[in-house]
């Protein structure tokens, strides 16, 4: 039994180097199907309190994937934990073959994560071109950050177009409307260029035509990339949605389901269309099947 | 629309109000380096060498206070690195060679301590001036911002430390000088007590002083600087653009602590002495004064709040001694108060105003972006 010696391997071999964040995304192998972003076995507790058990939950490239359940099911912590902000008690979240728990917040933003927070958060005394700007030279060292801007570059302009934000480019961001506070944050992700986008309750406190062109704003950041949209609005839900996933109280009660199979199926009714509408109109209907039907309705009138 | 982005993309940005900026910056460094020292006598000069040095430690504060949201109580901890490195150098330069400086003689000490031994040279000298307190300030902020300490808790912990770095001195008299400090009489071949000598000194101040104005004024409208505004407004959020809010915030502790060192090396030669009562906590507390009655938003606004108030200190003190302590608490308690953007923030006010007069409807907008750009 004589040791085996190793062979020497080049120094740049791509193959044993680590793969730097600021290497172009790999094209990912030709599995169809092969889910972006992989979740198995996440649990998190606080205190005693399980705010997330065994949670499975996939998305794949360029699908916007709605994640609903009634308040407390644990969606934003889901989110949270995603990117860093919170770290599960058990599991792995893994985004295109990369580990990702136990990464601090700003490396997962390196490996092409992005998010929004419920309430908007945007630079307010900043302008929005500056908003964006910064947002887009999130790779550049300190060096370059220590000089003048001169001019903006492409991401930024192509956000200030998508978002219908460049007459506003030298608005102080503090000076914005609510929703397009909410715009100009998701402009920032998308001038991030991230493959993975997680959108908190991008549409709260929207008026019908802002819910709309938010909608079709997710519809075009998802052109090549993953939307992960956390949503309590159910219409705004049926309109935009790839897939869907429930949770209830910390578990997955639906997982990756259209839109139509989780409209119809009656634990989801149960607990949370059909709850909502038992509240609604009390109008001796009986949950399941009185919940079912007109929401089918609404979905053909919304398409 | 595709017009509208044309423009927007090739338009320079940053900067606006150029020419007036550097307009003012001429007439100041005119009435500086030509007026005053023709105008006042050579004891007035000195005076004002003297605020100038400390609107050095000014422009420091208003870069990590008013840009970077951290309150730097302790600011005479760096200024007191940079002018004992200073003091040291200078003292062994006086005495004979080989020879420990004239008060170690005192207690009966034969050679250079240790610690003194590597100030002998002017290049080490110079370079720990500046290195010394950014390097303790370093260290300090990966400390205290990676576990995310802040708001009034750095700010206690900074006077903390000053108050320490006095009570090391004191303690460590056989080294430091004690309470009495280090006193010095040449500054690199000038004679403090020649006139000549000391107006040149004086251009030495005013020279540092631009630098050190224009090194912040480039943090201040690079992206940096914006970045910085950006950690101190919405610090959690910085997180998830993929900034480390640690290094933005380590960068401008850092660069405020190497311009207090650089003003406690140039106050050695400008005063004579730097003692223990030059940088405790009570001097650490005035110099936020200074910042918060100029402007923390604004440099140039820091500048004037050093010259103005340290100004008013010697009219006031000259006049009525005991009336000034009430008089600088007062104004602390207006400016925080009634003008918490300070005398800048005046100027500012006139000319937002100025320009919804001119432009009538349509100037909201553009008031809103000129508050932030002070610089």
């Amino acid at each position: 039994m004589s040791p085996q010696p190793t062979p020497p391997r080049a120094e740049g071999d791509p193959a044993i180097r680590p793969r730097h964040p600021s290497d172009p995304p790999q094209t990912p192998p030709e599995k169809a199907g092969e889910p972006l972003l992989r979740i198995r076995g996440l649990g998190v507790q606080f205190g005693g309190f399980h705010a997330l058990t065994d949670v499975d939950f996939d998305a794949r490239e360029g699908e916007v994937h709605f994640l609903i359940g009634p308040n407390g099911a644990g969606k934003t912590t889901l989110v949270d934990i995603i990117t860093g902000l919170t770290k599960p008690t058990t599991g792995s979240v893994s985004f295109d073959g990369q580990q990702l728990v136990g990464h601090k917040e700003h490396r997962i933003v390196h490996f092409g994560v992005g998010r929004t927070f419920q309430a908007a958060t945007v630079f307010e005394a900043l302008t929005v071109g500056e908003n964006l700007d910064l947002a887009a030279s999130y790779r550049l060292g300190l060096r370059r950050l220590l000089r003048q801007p001169r001019g903006h570059a492409d991401a930024v302009v192509e956000a200030l177009e998508v978002t219908g934000l460049a007459d506003e480019v030298d608005k102080s961001a503090g000076a914005l409307a609510h929703g397009q506070k909410q715009w100009l944050e998701i402009g920032m992700l998308l001038a991030q260029g991230p493959r993975l986008l997680l959108l908190d309750e991008p549409v709260a406190g929207m008026s019908p035509d802002e819910r709309t062109r938010t909608g079709e704003l997710i519809r075009y950041l998802a052109r090549g990339r993953t939307v992960l949209v956390v949503e309590h609005d159910m219409d705004f839900m049926r309109r935009f949605a790839d897939r869907v996933t429930v949770l209830h109280e910390g578990r997955i009660l639906r997982a990756d389901a259209t839109v139509a199979e989780v409209q119809a199926d009656p634990t989801v009714q149960e607990v949370y269309i059909g709850r909502a509408r038992d509240d609604r109109n009390s109008a001796g209907r009986s949950g399941a099947a009185a919940a079912g039907a007109p929401a089918a309705s609404d979905d053909e009138e919304a398409a | 629309m595709s017009a509208l982005l044309a423009t927007v993309r090739r338009r320079v940005v940053g900067p606006r109000e150029e020419l007036p900026a550097r307009i003012a910056f001429a007439i100041v460094a005119f009435l500086l380096i030509v007026v005053a020292p023709s105008m006042l006598s050579d004891f007035r000069l000195g005076l004002l060498a003297k605020y100038l040095v400390f609107a050095i430690v000014a422009v420091g504060i208003a870069l990590a206070w008013g840009r970077g949201g951290m309150l730097v109580l302790g600011q005479g901890l760096f200024f007191g690195l940079g002018g004992y490195a200073m003091a040291m150098h200078l003292q062994l330069a006086e005495a004979p060679d080989g020879q420990p400086p004239a008060f170690m003689t005192l207690t009966g000490a034969e050679h250079v301590p240790g610690i003194w031994g590597p100030f002998e040279s002017t290049a080490f000298t110079l370079a720990m001036v500046v290195l010394l307190p950014m390097l303790a300030a370093t260290l300090l902020g990966l400390l205290v911002f990676r576990s995310r300490v802040r708001g009034p808790y750095f700010a206690i912990l900074t006077q903390a430390l000053a108050a320490a770095f006095v009570i090391f001195l004191v303690g460590q008299q056989q080294f430091s000088g004690g309470t009495n400090g280090l006193t010095v009489m040449t500054f690199f071949g000038l004679d403090l007590a020649d006139p000549d000598d000391k107006r040149t000194l004086y251009l030495i101040v005013v020279a540092v002083l631009a630098l050190v104005f224009l090194i912040g004024r480039q943090l201040v409208r690079s992206r940096y600087g914006r970045l910085l505004v950006a950690v101190r407004d919405a610090e959690d959020r910085v997180r998830f653009l993929g900034y480390d809010p640690t290094l933005v915030k380590v960068v401008a502790f850092a660069a405020s602590a190497g311009m207090a060192g650089l003003a406690g090396a140039l106050f050695v030669p400008v005063v004579g002495i730097i003692s223990p009562a030059s940088l405790g906590i009570v001097p650490s507390i005035e110099m936020v004064i200074w910042v918060a009655v100029g402007g923390r938003l604004s440099l140039a606004g820091a500048i004037a709040g050093a010259v103005l108030v340290n100004y008013a200190k010697t009219e006031l003190s000259e006049q009525l001694p005991s009336a000034w302590l009430y008089g600088q608490g007062l104004l602390f308690v207006v400016v925080v108060a009634f003008a918490p953007r300070g005398i800048a923030g005046i100027g500012e006010w006139l000319r937002e105003n100025r320009g919804r007069l001119r432009r009538g409807r349509d100037a909201t907008p553009a008031a809103a972006t000129t508050v932030e750009e002070g610089a």
